[in-house]
């Protein structure tokens, strides 16, 4: 690993009201690796990845993100990330190639750019047939992996997906890790929120957020090692019940 | 503009591809414009009269006749009892009762004078006192009959008064609909703007889309013009459907120039979907936004002049309408359509719709949130 930093977070701090949802994150993530961010339902992983993204402002921290200044440099910080989110982002009504053309389009790309990466991304993940199908008909992890595709359409330095495989069946989720792969081996930093923790041992480096807190970040051979437990399932319960 | 492109090209895909919106966008409206025409009219045809004829002369026979032989009155029935006619009054049978007494001839041959009582339900107010000129208008002319019949023509023309003479501009036949329909049109043209832009940007948030739009590097103005020129598009559409039909339909007078129209319903329009967009950034989700839209529909069309004349509504009320768009257009149309004003004749109104789009277009822009 070239150990280049892509995402600085420096005492990360949220709150809503009186509810600390973020207190204090510090971490780094390096270019091309795949950065697990682990937690309970409710750790508080999606806000921090909303901040990350510019979709939230932080109550205080000093947060960069490619570089850019997550307070004063939102609209660079959005011309250099792809996002997935937990809610479900294609356009139901609209045919699989009208989403890829939409999403291409405003982020900026030439109609010959658009041409050419949508007929590789549909031959790619075997959807050219399906082309112009609406996105209802598709099903769900048809849905992901196209959804995952869209947001890496503009070749971005970093991804955010946030648990992007919920509700998929092993198989589905095991080809949509392959994607992951693909894009990190392309250089594509991939910052992804999951509770899975058999998709956690799939990651470069892992964090793990109890209660808004980072309680501990390593990779995933060490962090077994460190809670003496054969599986990330066991590290992750002793940390969570502590 | 690249941007913008793609947004209006997507909205339109799904504004199309939605089968139970487009028969609300090109059909209802036009249904109800046929409907709310014919039915919602102030005139006055078939009011029902009971007549209490207790002195059975030749005079009050003749007087009655004059009343059954008018297009406005309905003769429901001669009584004595005036008691049954009051009854007939409260459970609505009769609109108007009207008493002879008896010696009514009588009293007229004698002492040259004699007096009916007329009874009206003034539940309405406006429909009991259009009631009631007509009844005196009848009475009126029943007068002069007589004073012909008496004294000849020479004597009724000796009779001094000051005699008026009406002529009726703009409307000369006092046609209801050549009123209703221009005001009606502008008014399903707003509900359908209103609503479709006051509804689309939050079933966005609804679907969890927004949030993919908002990582992008879009511009906030970029999505709100995105949103805006497809409804400002249909919106136009609807409107040249409109008068079309209004024209076929109810032959309504085109007086002015048609392109004035146009002109000043291109603003109007982005004032109506400014207002629709930034209902749409407060509300959360599109049963909010449908409340929202309904309130502030009832309050505009309640009094933008469409059933009501502005200019009678108390001084606090004319100025609250100053932030009613559809008072602009209502009052706009009409005049361009009946009168034939041209644009000196409506240029304050110009203005002020103008600065009333610029106004909601900015709030709404300033609104909507990339962040959440």
């Amino acid at each position: 690993m070239e150990n280049q930093v892509v995402i600085t977070s420096k005492n990360m701090i949220k709150k809503f009201g009186d509810f600390v949802a973020n207190d204090h994150l510090n971490f780094e993530v390096y270019k091309g690796e795949i950065f697990g961010f682990l937690g309970a339902n409710g750790a508080g992983k999606t806000t921090a990845m909303k901040i990350l993204c510019g979709l939230l402002t932080p109550t205080s921290g000093e947060i960069f993100v490619g570089g850019f200044n997550v307070y004063t440099e939102t609209e660079k910080i959005k011309r250099s990330i792809g996002y997935m989110s937990q809610k479900f982002s294609l356009y139901e009504d609209l045919t699989v190639f009208e989403n890829i053309r939409f999403y291409s389009g405003i982020y900026g790309l030439s109609d010959a750019d658009i041409k050419m990466k949508s007929n590789n991304l549909m031959d790619k993940l075997g959807l050219s047939a399906q082309r112009n199908s609406l996105i209802s008909s598709l099903p769900l992890g048809w849905k992901q992996k196209l959804a995952f595709s869209i947001a890496i359409i503009h070749d971005p330095q970093i991804v955010f997906l946030d648990e992007p495989t919920g509700g998929v069946d092993p198989i589905t989720r095991r080809q949509f890790w392959d994607l992951i792969y693909d894009a990190a081996h392309n250089g594509i930093t991939v910052f992804v929120t999951t509770h899975y923790m058999d998709e956690a041992e799939y990651c470069d480096r892992i964090s793990i957020m109890v209660d808004g807190r980072i309680e501990a970040l390593d990779t995933p051979f060490n962090l077994m090692k460190t809670y003496n437990s054969e599986n990330m399932d066991g590290v992750f319960l002793k940390l969570a019940r502590a | 503009m690249r941007t913008i492109k793609f947004i209006i090209q997507k909205e339109f895909k799904q504004i199309f591809r939605n089968k139970s919106m487009l028969p609300i966008i090109f059909v209802v409206p036009f249904v109800q414009l046929i409907i709310l025409v014919h039915a919602a009219t102030f005139e006055m045809k078939n009011i029902d009269m009971y007549v209490v004829d207790n002195d059975m002369s030749s005079t009050s026979r003749q007087l009655i006749s004059k009343f059954g032989g008018s297009p406005f009155f309905r003769l429901k029935k001669t009584t004595f009892s005036i008691k049954e006619a009051e009854a007939a009054l409260l459970s609505d049978e009769a609109d108007v009762v009207m008493v002879i007494n008896s010696g009514m001839e009588k009293s007229l041959v004698r002492e040259n004078k004699a007096s009916v009582q007329l009874l009206v339900n003034a539940i309405n107010g406006t429909v009991a006192g259009i009631s009631n000129y007509y009844v005196m208008s009848i009475l009126a002319s029943y007068n002069k009959d007589l004073i012909t019949k008496w004294y000849g023509v020479a004597q009724s023309s000796q009779i001094k008064q000051i005699n008026i003479n009406y002529s009726f501009w703009y409307n000369p036949e006092l046609n209801y609909k050549t009123y209703m329909v221009p005001g009606i049109l502008v008014l399903l043209v707003t509900i359908i703007s209103l609503f479709l832009s006051g509804m689309n940007l939050v079933r966005e948030k609804e679907i969890g889309t927004i949030e993919q739009i908002n990582v992008t590097p879009i511009h906030k103005y970029q999505f709100i013009i995105g949103k805006l020129v497809p409804f400002w598009i249909i919106a136009m559409l609807e409107l040249a459907l409109g008068l079309t039909l209004g024209k076929l339909l109810f032959n309504i007078p085109i007086v002015g120039n048609i392109f004035l129209v146009f002109a000043f319903a291109s603003v109007y329009l982005l004032a109506v979907l400014g207002i629709g967009l930034f209902i749409s950034t407060i509300a959360h989700n599109q049963l909010q936004s449908m409340f929202f839209s309904f309130f502030f529909m009832l309050v505009f069309i309640l009094m933008s002049g469409l059933f009501t004349s502005v200019e009678s509504m108390p001084d606090w009320a004319q100025m609250l309408d100053r932030i009613n768009p559809i008072y602009y257009f209502i009052r706009v149309m009409r005049m361009i359509l009946l009168k034939g004003s041209t644009f000196k004749n409506i240029v304050s109104e110009f203005i002020s719709i103008s600065i009333y789009a610029i106004v909601v277009l900015s709030l709404a822009v300033w609104r909507y949130r990339k962040t959440v």
